[in-house]
């Protein structure tokens, strides 16, 4: 970001901007200690996840979190969801975003600073860029410097490197939808699919270019959460905050202690930009609140050092709300209020979202049935007079074992039912055998009397039981005959 | 627009310069675009200019730029029917040799059968038989159990290879006599044998005035052909009287005027027409419908 307006004049307005290298410097603290801690929890929980074995019994997948695109079953754990569950992801986003929106309200960005991918990725390959070409200043001067060989070798180390972590992102990706262990040894085999590869080598790619080349371009320029994010906040939101009221006036360090000597009235603010040079998006925070700061504190780290290294109290940046430093400017005291239309129109939403979500989660059947008629023929008379009907039967068993469902019918006196492929005897209830976590697709012929038909067609409803579980359903449908 | 050498101001309030365009008073403030984002948008037109080149894109009048790769939609269409041809080529092979009663058990040439044999009916036989085999008066119903020549698999191979009452000399042929106009029956006899055989698949109606004496009538002239109780038989085509299916119609009306004057079915040979492994798909996909035996 940087300040446009003091960087070029007004005689030549620039229609297209450079971009602004940020080099932002290490630094140690709260911030960075909770940074940190959040950065290896997401990073073990995303590589580590797909190597999670679940046993789910012969002929299921083992892998604990699974989405079976191929096989239109996602397995997270203990659950397996089918196709027509998807409304349960629109639950899930439903509660990411109103989860956001509260948080973003309490206290900013907090998500963009410390738990979304782009920061934490982008954390991680600063690291190593960190770890190979130096701090801040090492990494200024030998990019400005002339082509040595230190600079080569460690230019190429490090891509290596972050392509190399690309690479196993990119990798990881993929192992949520096939097989871990087997698409590893496929991978290196060059025995998996094109797709993979393909795939891989995209998030590789896009791994590679937005952490280690894009980073605070993607949030400045390319993310729309930004954007909208300023409606979720207020002046009672806790966010990062320079405390204009007692930096101000700014003053460097020992050029201006003699007007601070002198009794003339300084800030504490030292004006020694510490807060810019580790600031990851390479904002200053001292102009206050503005769309490329992402909440992340590394300024408050970093004037606490100051501060006290200064001998002057520290948290002169703080978390801290629009509402209380308005107040403290004018010397009055201001409590933080958590509790406000806002926020608690957020908790009520995202209380009663979990609580569907949930519910609907605890008491999704385990059992489906769909029916549909045959049209062509509508129906068949047959040898003994009666009228035959012809139903295409599926039957869902969501449950993990095999079970023998019973088909029977209502609302059609003396009907009798027979698989089509059936050489048996006509039955009032059809067991059908599903195996676990599949569906079972049967051809049912339903026999009518005609003295049962009236105006030709009657309505009628299937019922399927689990016989082990007991957990049923009905389906209505209907039973043609000719008019008579 | 305002013109280019308009004074481009800072802005008073933001302390940011401004474009120069200036509308009543109002100026545009200068947010500049980073250069990265121009050039990806430049890059993109770049591959959009590539991508009209090499592939299909600027239409003629009667024909279309091609594209230096030469790709199209619709030779990738055919070759790929054309390699699931070859590949159906082998399982249509197998299904000459295999016998019919076991194609059930090999899952994949059934699928393949009864798809082929879906699509045959629908081509050839929907015509009279009426989609998914549900008949029309004068058309037997296919999905039903009623045959008059067999419903065995053997059977319906027999009869959709040679037909009925064609000119094909394997042909499964007969003929029921025309008692009323040929004669054979006074006119009070038929309307006698009509009752009776009304009852034969009405049995809980109240039987006709006629309806003894038919069945003399009925022992001296029909059994011979559609049995002593109208069980029919298969061999010759008659139909079983006492079941509830009647090809021609099971009023009154309908049984007098059969014994008048007889309608008789006629099929073609489709061995003229369809090969030996589509003839025994079909027949697969009739036997499955619902009344194969």
């Amino acid at each position: 970001m940087g300040k446009p307006a003091q960087d070029h004049e007004a005689a030549e307005v620039q229609l297209y901007a450079n971009r602004v290298r940020v080099y932002p410097r290490a630094v140690h603290g709260i911030a960075r200690s909770v940074k940190w801690t959040i950065l290896v929890l997401c990073l073990v929980v995303y590589y580590a996840t797909p190597w999670i074995r679940w046993d789910r019994g012969e002929g299921r997948p083992n892998q604990a979190v699974l989405l079976d695109i191929a096989h239109e079953r996602f397995y997270i754990f203990g659950l397996t969801f089918w196709p027509e569950d998807i409304y349960y992801l629109t639950g899930a986003l439903i509660l990411a975003a109103v989860s956001l929106f509260l948080v973003t309200s309490l206290a900013g960005r907090v998500w963009c600073g410390y738990a979304c991918p782009q920061t934490v990725w982008t954390d991680l390959f600063m690291w190593v860029e960190r770890f190979i070409e130096g701090d801040r200043n090492a990494r200024m001067r030998r990019d400005h410097g002339a082509m040595t060989f230190d600079k080569v070798w460690r230019k190429i180390a490090k891509h290596g490197l972050w392509v190399g972590i690309a690479f196993w992102t990119g990798g990881a990706w993929i192992m949520y939808y096939v097989d871990a262990p087997s698409v590893t040894v496929q991978f290196w085999t060059g025995q998996a699919s094109l797709e993979i590869y393909f795939f891989t080598g995209l998030f590789t790619a896009f791994t590679y270019v937005l952490a280690g080349w894009a980073r605070e371009q993607v949030c400045t320029y390319m993310c729309p959460w930004p954007r909208f994010q300023a409606s979720m906040l207020d002046e009672q939101s806790l966010i990062v905050t320079y405390q204009n009221w007692r930096g101000e006036p700014r003053g460097h360090g020992k050029r201006d202690d003699a007007g601070r000597v002198a009794g003339r009235a300084m800030g504490d603010c030292i004006d020694c930009r510490a807060c810019v040079n580790v600031c990851p998006t390479g904002i200053d925070i001292r102009e206050g609140v503005q769309l490329g700061c992402i909440n992340c504190g590394l300024c408050v780290d970093a004037c606490n050092e100051i501060m006290v290294k200064a001998g002057r109290p520290k948290w002169l940046i703080l978390w801290d709300t629009l509402a209380r430093q308005e107040a403290k400017a004018a010397g009055r005291h201001e409590a933080i209020r958590l509790l406000r239309p806002r926020t608690l129109i957020y908790v009520t939403a995202l209380v009663l979202a979990t609580t569907i979500m949930g519910s609907a989660l605890a008491m999704r059947p385990l059992i489906g049935l769909s029916v549909q008629r045959d049209r062509a023929p509508l129906f068949v008379t047959v040898r003994d007079g009666s009228i035959r009907n012809a139903y295409a039967v599926k039957v869902s068993n969501k449950t993990p074992d095999a079970a023998r469902f019973g088909l029977s019918i209502g609302g059609l006196p003396g009907a009798s039912m027979v698989l089509a492929d059936d050489t048996g005897h006509r039955m009032a209830t059809l067991a059908l055998d599903v195996a676990g976590g599949s569906i079972g697709t049967f051809r049912v012929l339903v026999f009518g009397r005609p003295a049962a038909l009236a105006e030709g067609s009657r309505k009628l409803a299937f019922t399927l039981r689990n016989a082990a579980t007991g957990e049923n359903t009905e389906v209505a449908s209907v039973f043609l005959g000719p008019v008579r | 627009m305002a013109d280019d050498n308009a004074p481009r101001a800072r802005d008073a309030l933001t302390g940011r310069s401004t474009t120069g365009h200036e509308w009543d008073g109002l100026r545009e403030l200068n947010t500049p675009l980073p250069k990265w984002w121009f050039w990806t948008f430049v890059a993109t037109c770049v591959w959009a200019a590539g991508y009209a080149i090499a592939y299909p894109s600027v239409p003629w009048i009667n024909t279309y730029f091609p594209g230096v790769l030469g790709y199209s939609q619709r030779d990738v269409v055919t070759a790929e029917v054309r390699a699931l041809a070859a590949r159906r080529a082998g399982v249509m092979e197998k299904l000459k040799s295999v016998p019919l009663a076991e194609v059930k058990n090999d899952q994949a040439l059934y699928a393949v059968a009864l798809t082929a044999g879906r699509l045959t009916f629908a081509e050839n036989c929907q015509a009279c038989h009426g989609a998914g085999g549900a008949g029309r008066p004068g058309y037997p119903a296919l999905a039903g159990d009623a045959w008059i020549w067999g419903g065995s698999l053997d059977a319906i191979q027999q009869t959709v290879t040679f037909g009925i009452r064609n000119a094909h000399p394997q042909s499964r042929t007969s003929q029921m006599p025309r008692f009323g106009a040929d004669a054979i029956l006074k006119p009070a006899e038929i309307e006698q044998v009509t009752d009776f055989v009304m009852t034969l698949f009405k049995p809980t109606a109240p039987a006709a005035a006629g309806a003894a004496k038919g069945a003399t009538v009925y022992a001296e002239n029909c059994a011979a052909c559609h049995g002593d109780k109208g069980e029919g038989k298969r061999e010759i085509g008659a139909s079983a009287l006492r079941s509830g299916v009647h090809l021609f119609g099971d009023t009154r009306e309908a049984v007098r005027a059969q014994v008048v004057n007889p309608r008789q079915g006629v099929m073609p040979n489709w061995n003229a027409r369809l090969d030996a492994a589509t003839i025994r798909a079909v027949s697969l996909y009739v036997h499955g419908l619902g009344g194969g035996e």
